[in-house]
This record gives structure tokens, C-alpha cells and sequence, in this order.
């Protein structure tokens, strides 16, 4: 079936080829940073972590969206989701790959990465994280695959994938949970140190998943012959829209538990992020851009009007997009660090060799992507003929 | 060679012990591990000799006291020198990819949410140093995904296996006093080879450390190396001994009468992580 993947009209091919060659540049700067080290990153003592480890965390909620149509579909028998279930669930094959990939890339020791297996270690949150992202990764090619083989011959897909289309239900929802817990169990980091940051996970996953998984949806009805149909995407607008709400709620808790209490370390990380501290504010024009497109986006999502026609719905989908990514990327992962343990502070800028691998990475993840949606299309497509 | 490293590793905390079960871990150590672990490896942690019985340092929770009236900035700055010295730290200018065991840190730094306005303007001016708290409840070791850093059950000491670390900097947000420091960069272009200490390793670029409490020196029958020179400039100086270094499962030992003798603060104890270091103000 994965042969649907290499027949392809000009326009494929100058999008797959144009994508292998950002990969190929990314691919050839972390050849420079295993051999020079992480020092060419922006990260730094006190920002150990930067744009690797914020689009992972970004991606593995992006991973949500296949959650959202899978529940509906199998579980309420939604029908009308099962014209795109596949592609929420190859979506989140690329997205999980992508979030495998940040994470090598992100390792001072890449090839000690299978010590992670070797010496597994249950206390700790990334040994189960690595447990639950690869589950994911597996069940939803094994699951996709298996229901679009199905498909391909007009049958029902086989009984005994029930089970594991049921366990990848709770197990979408144990990779945002555990990548929270990677942030929510550490003493001493007051910005990451909240009961509600799974919740905030979850909500912020599946407004920014379903979103893309809508922009998707319109790209392939413009470019194939297969039309998703109109009402998944108009249900799938309402989950983003309840999502986007109780995303931007959730924030605001934190916001309010940190300065009612006028507790100075729960303050400190936002006062950084919105207004800077002691003249540092780095970061201060992307959270004011990200409360912008959030802002911008739940009105448009909020007015029937605008959520009910296709163009506008892009548009507020892609604000979603931006103001998530900026969340919880720039937001979270960077804003965590600051100030450091000893209330000094540094800041971090990526540096152009970590953006060009980073692209690399999302390269990787749209090459996949379009491979799989090639085949599903296709299959499809020709389903539609029949 | 890493599990054998490992049980290298415990075999030496127990004989340091120097229970009855030292001779037989001499023998092992001799027989087994002499061919599989290499000289640099064993320089690592411990040379052979340190497993003779009586020779080593032995407690059961090793602590600090900082005694900070004692320290000025000479003394804090030769303890960070002779440790830097005996552990192969390189001297990296950018503060981005700096490593450090230990440093000076102002009050409000070192201990952040006890400074007020009015505190006494010497106490602000006092060098602080600071270093791995080698925790009795050490939140990076419960979140090593490799256990290339954990207690060692012996005496208490965070120590780490910089043969097993995979370099994800997870230690590194966990620790809640920015403690650990990572290779960003080669630390061996920063070490001229007539400058390194050949009894101890070099480390290679993608790997955490911090400090260990010199455990390879406790091997040895030597007390920190920080200490050491704390404790010869503060006589010089005829001051109290600015750092005390012992066992607080030894009620007689200097550390517990400091103790008990005077005020003390630990950082960040709210967190619960119940650091083995001790101030002193």
C-alpha cells in the first residue's frame, strides 16, 4: 500500500523534494552538533532546555487531535468522523515521530539513548514517557494501517482491532498527562509546579490539534479529489473552540493563584514573560503576539459567523496554532527557567544551526504526513470511484 | 563495562564502610574488576589501595557546615580554585557553558526569600559558597531516567556515572539549586594536558556533573578538597574553620556539635529535599 506514496503528480514531488532538502541542511548541522556539542545551541546552564524540548512538548499535544476524532467515532458513533479518522490518526504518527526526534536531537549523548532501556527506571517520569510516546507512535500506525487496508478492500476493518483502537483512547491521554508530569513533579520550578498543568496540557493539545487536523482537512479537499466533507469540520471547530476556551481559562487560574496569593515565586515567571523582570524581557513580544492570536482567535471561533465559514475558520485556526505554540513552546518550557534557582537571570535565544534542525524536524514530520495522507488518499480516492 | 563499573562503585562505598565485607571486596576488586575496569577508570573513582580496610573516610550521611562569618572572598575563591584544580573543571569564559562544583553566591542568592530590607549589610557582603546539597531526598536522582546519578546507599553521596549519563539535563531542572552544570561545549579544550590532574578523569562534551564530595578523596583517607583549604586559610587567618565536614550519624562528630552549638539554616528546606549542607550565619 505504501508504494500510493510514490505516485504522485509535479506538485508532490516539488513539496517532497523541497522538504528532503530542509531535512538534508538540519540533517547536516546536527551532524556539527554531535561533533561540536550542544554549545552551538542558545541553551545554557541556566536555560537547559530550549527549542528542542518546547516543540516536543508543543507536538505531543498535537498528537491529541487523533484522540478527538477516535472518541467520537468509535465510542459515540459519531459517523461523520469516519471520513478523517485516518487522517488524525496518521497525523499523530507524524507528530509523535516529530516529538522523538526533538528529543534525540536534544541529548548531550545520542547514542547512550537506548541506556534509557538498558537501565530502565520506573521513578522516572521520562523512562514512562519514552514507554507511552513509542505506544502511541505503534498503535496508531498499527491501527491506521490496519483500518485503511481494510478499506482499500471494502471490508470492515477486523474485529480484534477494537481493543487496541480503545486503548489508544486513554493512552493519547496518558502522553499529555506524563509529558506534563515531566514538568509538574519538580520541586523548586514555581511555574511548573501546579496541580492543573496535565489539564492545561490537555486542553491546550486539543485546541491545537484539531486545529491543524481542520487546516488539513481544507488543504486536502482543495488539492485531491477527495472531499473530507463539511460537517466533521464543522463539529471539529467546536472542540477547538471548547478546547481554546478552557485553555485560555486554565491560564488565567494560574495567573490569579500566583498574584492573589502574592506569593513572589509564583509571580516571578509571569511577571518575566508578560512585562519582564529586572530589565530582562526577551520574551516579553512573543507572549503579548501569542495573547494577541489568542485573543484574535476565540473571538472568531466564539461568532458563528466566522466559525461557520471555511475561510475564516483557517484563519482563527491558524491564530489557535500560533498563540498554543507560543504558549506552551516559548511560554512554558523557556519561561520555567527564569529566573534560575538562584534568582539570577538568563535568557536564550536559539541560535541559527537549533532553528535549522528544528525545521528539519518539522520537515520530517510533514514528509511523513504527506506520504501518509498520499496513501490514505489515494485509497480513498479510488474508494470513491468504486 | 558500565554494570561493572557500578558494582565497582558500590563495592568501594561498602568497603569504605570497612565492615567485615572489606576483604572480601578486595579480593573481588582485585581479581575481578582489575581486568574489566581500565586505569583511568578505577583513577575515576577510587585508586585499588583506597579498598585497604581503615584507610578510607567512612560515614553513613556525609555533611557539610558552612560557617559564613568565617569565609571572605580569598578563602571562598581558593576552595573553588582547589576544587576546580582537583577535578579537572574547566575554565570556560562564556557564563552560558560554564561548569562550576562550587562558587560564591551573595545572601539573597544562596538563600532567596530570607532577605529583608533591613538585613545587616555585612551579611549581605559575605561570600556564600554553594555546592551540591548531596541531598538526603535528591530530587535529580529521582529523575534520572539511566540512575547515571544516585545516592550512593553507603554514606549519603549524590555521585554520578558520567559512563551512563545520557546528557537529557532532566537532574538539571530538577535540582532546585542549580547545582548541576552540563558540557555544552568540549571541556578538554579548555584543559592544557601539563594543567590536568591525571589521578581524576576529564569528562567528554554531553554529560552532566557537579560535585561529588570528593568521594574520590574519602577513598583515600583525605577529607574535600575545599575543605582542606578552607580549614588551612581559616587557621591562618585565626578564624573558626569556615567549612567542617563530617558524619551527622555521629553524634560526637564536629558537624552535629556545630549543630547543636549554633543556629543553622539549609536552602530551600521547604522543598523537602533535606540538603546536607549546612549554614552557618
Amino acid at each position: 500500500m505504501l508504494e500510493k506514496a510514490l505516485v504522485g503528480g509535479r506538485k508532490y514531488w516539488i513539496w517532497m523534494i523541497s522538504l528532503l532538502v530542509i531535512m538534508g541542511v538540519g540533517f547536516i548541522m546536527w551532524l556539527w552538533q554531535l561533533s561540536e556539542g550542544l554549545g552551538i545551541t542558545g541553551m545554557s546552564r541556566d536555560v537547559s532546555w530550549g527549542v528542542y524540548i518546547a516543540n516536543f512538548t508543543f507536538l505531543v499535544g498535537v498528537a491529541a487531535a487523533a484522540v478527538m476524532v477516535v472518541t467520537p467515532y468509535y465510542i459515540h458513533h459519531y459517523k461523520v468522523f469516519g471520513r478523517i479518522t485516518i487522517l488524525a490518526e496518521f497525523l499523530g504518527v507524524a507528530a509523535v515521530t516529530m516529538c522523538l526526534l526533538f528529543i534525540l536531537a536534544d541529548l548531550g549523548n545520542p547514542v547512550r539513548a537506548l541506556n534509557v532501556i538498558l537501565h530502565p527506571t520506573p521513578n522516572s517520569i521520562l523512562f514512562w514517557d519514552m514507554i507511552v510516546l513509542n505506544g502511541y507512535l505503534f498503535l496508531n500506525i498499527f491501527i491506521g494501517w490496519n483500518v485503511l487496508t481494510a478499506e482499500r478492500k471494502g471490508m470492515a476493518p477486523p474485529k480484534w482491532i477494537k481493543p487496541f483502537i480503545y486503548l489508544s483512547i486513554p493512552w493519547a491521554i496518558s502522553i499529555h498527562t506524563v509529558t506534563a508530569f515531566l514538568y509538574a513533579g519538580l520541586p523548586g520550578r514555581h511555574f511548573w509546579l501546579t496541580a492543573i498543568m496535565a489539564a492545561r496540557f490537555l486542553a491546550s493539545a486539543f485546541a491545537a490539534g484539531p486545529a491543524l487536523l481542520i487546516i488539513f482537512c481544507l488543504i486536502v479537499r482543495k488539492t485531491t479529489r477527495f472531499d473530507p466533507g463539511e460537517k466533521p469540520i464543522r463539529t471539529l471547530a467546536g472542540i477547538v473552540t471548547y478546547a481554546m476556551c478552557l485553555n485560555v481559562f486554565f491560564f488565567l487560574l494560574e495567573v490569579f493563584t500566583g498574584f492573589y496569593s502574592n506569593i513572589p515565586g509564583h509571580m516571578h515567571t509571569i511577571q518575566y514573560l508578560f512585562a519582564g523582570l529586572h530589565g530582562h524581557n526577551a520574551l516579553v513580544p512573543w507572549m503579548w503576539t501569542a495573547t494577541f492570536f489568542a485573543a484574535a482567535s476565540l473571538i472568531m471561533l466564539l461568532v458563528p459567523a466566522t466559525r461557520r465559514k471555511d475561510d475564516t475558520l483557517v484563519v482563527a485556526c491558524i491564530f489557535v496554532f500560533i498563540a498554543t505554540w507560543i504558549d506552551k513552546g516559548v511560554g512554558l518550557v523557556l519561561g520555567g527557567f527564569v529566573p534560575n534557582p538562584l534568582h539570577h537571570i538568563t535568557e536564550y535565544t536559539a541560535t541559527v544551526p537549533e532553528i535549522l534542525i528544528t525545521l528539519a524536524i518539522w520537515a520530517t514530520g510533514f514528509f511523513i504526513m504527506s506520504a501518509l495522507y498520499k496513501v490514505a488518499i489515494t485509497v480513498k480516492e479510488d474508494q470513491q470511484q468504486a | 563495562m558500565g554494570v561493572d563499573r557500578r558494582k565497582f562503585l558500590k563495592l568501594a562505598g561498602i568497603t569504605a564502610l570497612g565492615t567485615a565485607a572489606a576483604p572480601a571486596a578486595k579480593v573481588l576488586a582485585k581479581e575481578d574488576l582489575d581486568f574489566t575496569v581500565s586505569e583511568k577508570l578505577l583513577h575515576f573513582f577510587a585508586k585499588p589501595e583506597g579498598f585497604l580496610p581503615g584507610e578510607a573516610l567512612t560515614a553513613t550521611r556525609w555533611a557539610m557546615v558552612v560557617n559564613v562569618r568565617s569565609l571572605d572572598h580569598e578563602i571562598a575563591e581558593a576552595c573553588r580554585e582547589a576544587c576546580h584544580k582537583v577535578h579537572n573543571v574547566p575554565h570556560i569564559e562564556n557564563p552560558k557553558h560554564e561548569i562550576k562544583w562550587i562558587w560564591e553566591e551573595e545572601y539573597h542568592n544562596a538563600l532567596p526569600n530570607q532577605e529583608h530590607e533591613f538585613v545587616d549589610e555585612k551579611i549581605k557582603d559575605l561570600p556564600f559558597l554553594v555546592l551540591c546539597n548531596h541531598c538526603y531526598e535528591p530530587p535529580c536522582v529521582r529523575v534520572c531516567p539511566t540512575r547515571a546519578t544516585f545516592k550512593r546507599e553507603t554514606d549519603g553521596i549524590v555521585i554520578m556515572d558520567m559512563h551512563r549519563c545520557i546528557g537529557c539535563r532532566f537532574c538539571m531542572a530538577a535540582c532546585p539549586f542549580g547545582a548541576r552544570s552540563f558540557n555544552w561545549v568540549d571541556p578538554r579544550k579548555y584543559l592544557p594536558e601539563d594543567e590536568q590532574n591525571m589521578e581524576y578523569p576529564t569528562r567528554m562534551p554531553g554529560v552532566v556533573e557537579k560535585c561529588n564530595f570528593c568521594a574520590e578523596r574519602l577513598a583515600e583517607g583525605q577529607i574535600p578538597r575545599c575543605v582542606e583549604v578552607a580549614q588551612e586559610l581559616s587557621k591562618e587567618k585565626g578564624r573558626e574553620p569556615a567549612l567542617v565536614f563530617g558524619d551527622l550519624d555521629d553524634p560526637d562528630s564536629e558537624v552535629r556539635n556545630l549543630l547543636r552549638s549554633r543556629y543553622s539554616l539549609r536552602r530551600k528546606p521547604a522543598l523537602g529535599t533535606n540538603p546536607n549542607v549546612y549554614y552557618i550565619v
